[in-house]
């Protein structure tokens, strides 16, 4: 039996303080830049790893990040009421799941999640943080001991949901013709 | 593949229900940019000047400007433009907000409507599926309701909403289309919408907008973030804090409002109060601000929180944006409180809340002179703020004295006649001005209040000083760091600029200097207008972000165009020009360019021709102020010349 490792990892944390937020959006639009292919030249907010939820006669302004694939939706659903005003637990949750398009690629409808941008050399603060000129979003970076898990990467994550969606099967075929294609 | 712009417009037509999509030439992108350009030249080519504001012919245009929905901060304006019921020229009115950006995510740059719907209808545009909607349960109800039962029905809370109220589906000459925390207010562009029986445009965008060269682009936004960032740090010194900074300007953070309450004018635009802004004064107004604003906020992708929730109790939360906070208080001689009440319930009609305030005060100017009767006015309260109300209710419904009054104080006065005209007496154009009455004639002021085709002059003024600064220390330090100015002189016109003596107003800036400055201004705001750029970063306050320098790299990394400071003040002109002649050919001339008759107490009327004629000189125009057939030439404008000829209004 493999012991579970304990390692010392740097934890990278964006906090979200959603009183100080102005709703500008800039988040999710410079998102949206730098993970386009190449980077910033395009710009999309629906292809953001972040989404303000907005309701603004309510004054509820969240940028939520965007989470794991979930490849089912949940089974229960609860509500959630704030100054008397219900919004469906769907609102404020993270995940791209099968029943809704929020946090999926609206081209390919493949899962959207945030990667703290990644980048080569490491960038010193995500850029959502960067844009985000009222300290509604700030980065820290704490050490903490934790169990080493595999995660899936993005393109598993992604591959996943597409096997999820139309099989196995059809997915290997269209695999073997892209290839073929691009060969 | 088109850069930064999406090369689409959605074509509309209200009367055959018909939709579609129509790609766009790159060439008018390289003549007039985009967003009011592009528009001008739509209008120019379709709208003939037989085309009356209520013609089914006449087109309504909601543009987004050439880089809306890019990174570069700040730029989401919504140009709208069209025929105005009050000028009968064209009018056209920006809202900041979300709009623009959305619908370039949508892909399109423009939607133009035309023809008429005989039932009230909504317009509801997601990417590529776009629908013409019943909208026959939201008659009557209010802007901001109308969004959020909209947002509801179709089940996108992402979606934008730009939307008219009661006044615009009473064609209330002076109706806005508001959005959210903005509004395309001037012009009346709300009451040609409701004549359209269009509610409201719905928009919803998860497409692309491309960079041509993004690694500069993003350099370049990044540049102006930092700057906005050390004009914050390094406010400007001896000015009024509502100068000192950038934004547009910023009324929901600044509470103190010394500057516009003793200098703007109360009531219908004449009572000067010079010790009005007491510390008693400051601490309530204070308060008031506190109480109601529950959060500050800003249009897509910019920092500066220019508007604000207000939340008072009792009625139902809005948003605020600008001076719509000071309007409504100073015609009525009230307070905070009830400007903060008020503005509710004008947000929900959609209603100019320049022209409005201004017109309720008029009318009661003309009661208080025993022009308008008790007959009148029946069953109108006896205080200040409740006639107010009431004649807002009036006005916005169109029933009894209100019908008249709907249509603005020119064509009110001279409904009623019996000596009213002389009461109406803050307009140009018809169209009703800030409520200014000064003392010394200003050349800058003269020409741009005169010539200014946005009949509103804080889309006219800008990136010089209003008044020259008291000391030569003061002058120096302003220069010094100047270098948002196209040329160099206009540093030394700054600085040899005096209070008093001769190098003061009138006579100093000269004519010569005067057009000069007036040009890099109204430069600025039609390249603004045609990027979609808030004017609260460039074109209005001092030493903005965005400037002739940095313009053009912004539009060559956007767009891929070859583009510098020439051709963009070419491209600029060239806007400038092709409305002026729009408007010509619609029956402008030289008559009409004059300010308000007491705007400035002492008047000179040989200067005032003398600057008249230098800047129409220095401009391209000829003495009746039409642009010559050599200015239009060299403008690539011969189709404006010939047509201008062809109508005998071109010699
Ligand atoms: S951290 Fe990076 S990837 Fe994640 S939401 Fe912010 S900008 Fe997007
Ligand atoms: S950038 Fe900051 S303030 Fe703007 S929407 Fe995002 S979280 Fe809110
Ligand atoms: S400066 Fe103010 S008005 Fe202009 S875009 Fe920014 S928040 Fe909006």
């Amino acid at each position: 039996m493999v012991e579970d490792v304990i390692e010392k990892k740097t934890v990278k944390v964006i906090k979200v303080d959603v009183d100080k937020c102005i709703g500008c959006r800039a988040c999710e639009l410079v998102c949206s830049a730098f993970h386009a292919e190449p980077k910033y030249s395009s710009t999309n907010p629906a292809k953001a790893r972040i989404r303000l939820i907005m309701d603004e006669f309510n004054d509820i302004y969240i940028p939520l990040y965007a989470g794991e694939y979930t490849d089912a939706e949940c089974n229960g659903r609860n509500v959630y009421t704030i100054d008397g005003k219900t919004y469906d637990e769907c609102t404020f949750c993270r995940a791209s799941c099968p029943s809704r398009d929020f946090f999926k690629d609206p081209d390919s409808g493949l899962p959207l999640k945030c990667d703290m941008c990644l980048d080569d050399p490491p960038l010193e603060e995500p850029l959502c943080v960067q844009a985000c000129r009222c300290d509604a979003l700030t980065y820290e970076e704490v050490e903490q001991e934790e169990e080493k898990e595999e995660s899936p990467d993005e393109m598993e994550t992604g591959l996943q949901s597409l096997v999820k969606k139309h099989g196995t099967k059809k997915v290997m075929e269209s695999l073997a013709r892209i290839s073929k294609e691009a060969d | 593949m088109r850069y930064a712009e999406t090369g689409y417009n959605l074509e509309i037509d209200l009367t055959r229900k018909n939709i579609e999509k129509v790609a766009t030439d790159p060439r008018d992108t390289e003549l007039y940019l985009g967003g009011l350009g592009t528009s001008a030249k739509v209008l120019w080519d379709r709208v003939t000047p037989e085309i009356k504001p209520f013609s089914e012919e006449n087109l309504l245009i909601f543009s987004a400007g050439l880089l809306c929905g890019t990174p570069a901060v700040g730029c989401n304006r919504t140009i709208v433009s069209t025929i105005s019921p009050q000028t009968e020229l064209m009018a056209y009115s920006m809202m900041g907000g979300f709009f623009a950006p959305e619908l370039k995510y949508a892909g399109y740059d423009k939607v133009i409507i035309r023809g008429k719907s005989k039932k009230l209808v909504y317009l509801w545009i997601h990417n590529d599926k776009v629908e013409i909607r019943d909208a026959s349960h939201l008659k009557g109800k209010g802007t901001v309701e109308t969004a959020e039962l909209i947002k509801k029905e179709i089940n996108d809370p992402k979606a934008h909403v730009a939307a008219i109220g009661l006044a615009g589906e009473n064609k209330v000459y002076y109706a806005s289309v508001e959005q959210g925390r903005s509004s395309a207010s001037r012009g009346g562009i709300g009451a040609v919408m409701g004549d359209k029986g269009l509610k409201a445009i719905v928009v919803r965008g998860k497409k692309d907008i491309n960079i041509a060269r993004p690694g500069e682009y993003i350099e370049l936004c990044d540049e102006v973030l930092n700057y906005i960032k050390f004009r914050e740090e390094n406010p400007i010194q001896g000015v009024p804090p509502i100068l000192a900074g950038l934004g547009s300007p910023q009324e929901m953070k600044i509470h103190d409002e010394k500057w516009h309450t003793e200098n703007f004018t109360w009531g219908n635009a004449r009572e000067r109060r010079k010790d009005f802004w007491t510390e008693e004064v400051a601490a309530k107004w204070s308060e008031s601000m506190d109480k109601v604003q529950t959060r500050l906020l800003s249009c897509y992708n910019c920092p500066m929180q220019c508007g604000a929730s207000i939340n008072v109790p009792g009625i139902s939360t809005y948003m605020m944006k600008c001076y719509s906070k000071l309007t409504y208080t100073m015609a009525a001689f009230s307070d905070l409180d009830f400007g903060f009440k008020i503005v509710q319930r004008a947000t929900e009609y959609g209603v100019d809340g320049f022209t409005t305030p201004q017109v309720m005060a008029f009318a009661l100017e003309l009661y208080e002179a025993g022009i308008l009767t008790d007959k009148d006015m029946p069953g109108m309260p006896s205080d200040s703020e409740g006639r107010f109300y009431w004649l807002l209710d009036k006005i916005v419904n169109r029933e009894g004295i209100g019908d008249i009054l709907a249509n603005g104080t020119y064509w009110a006065a001279k409904k009623i006649g019996n000596g009213a005209q002389a009461y109406a007496h803050n307009n140009i154009k018809k169209h009703e001005q800030l409520p200014l009455k000064l003392g010394m004639l200003h050349p800058l002021y003269f020409v741009m209040y005169c010539t200014g085709e946005k009949m509103n002059i804080t889309q006219i003024e800008g990136n010089f000083p209003q008044s020259p600064f008291a000391t030569q220390e003061d002058k120096e330090a302003f220069v010094k760091d100047w270098f948002q100015v196209p040329d160099d002189k206009f540093k030394q016109y700054l600085l040899d600029w005096e209070m008093r003596g001769e190098k003061s107003i009138p006579n100093y800036p000269t004519p010569q200097m005067t057009s000069e400055i007036v040009d890099w201004q109204e430069r600025m705001h039609y390249i603004d207008d045609s990027l979609g750029m808030c004017a609260g970063l460039s074109s209005f306050p001092l030493k903005p972000p965005y400037h002739m320098h940095n313009y053009p790299k912004f539009i060559s990394a956007a767009t891929g165009m070859d583009m510098d400071e020439d051709k963009l003040t070419q491209a600029a002109r060239r806007n400038r020009t092709l409305i002026r002649a729009f408007n010509i050919r619609r029956g402008m001339s030289r008559k009409d360019e004059k300010p308000p008759e007491d705007h400035w107490r002492k008047r000179f009327p040989e200067l005032e021709k003398e600057l008249l004629d230098t800047y129409y000189a220095f401009r391209g125009w000829n003495e009746d102020g039409v642009p010559t057939k050599e200015y239009l030439h060299e403008l690539d404008m011969d189709y404006v010349s010939q047509d201008l000829e062809q109508r005998g209004l071109l010699k």
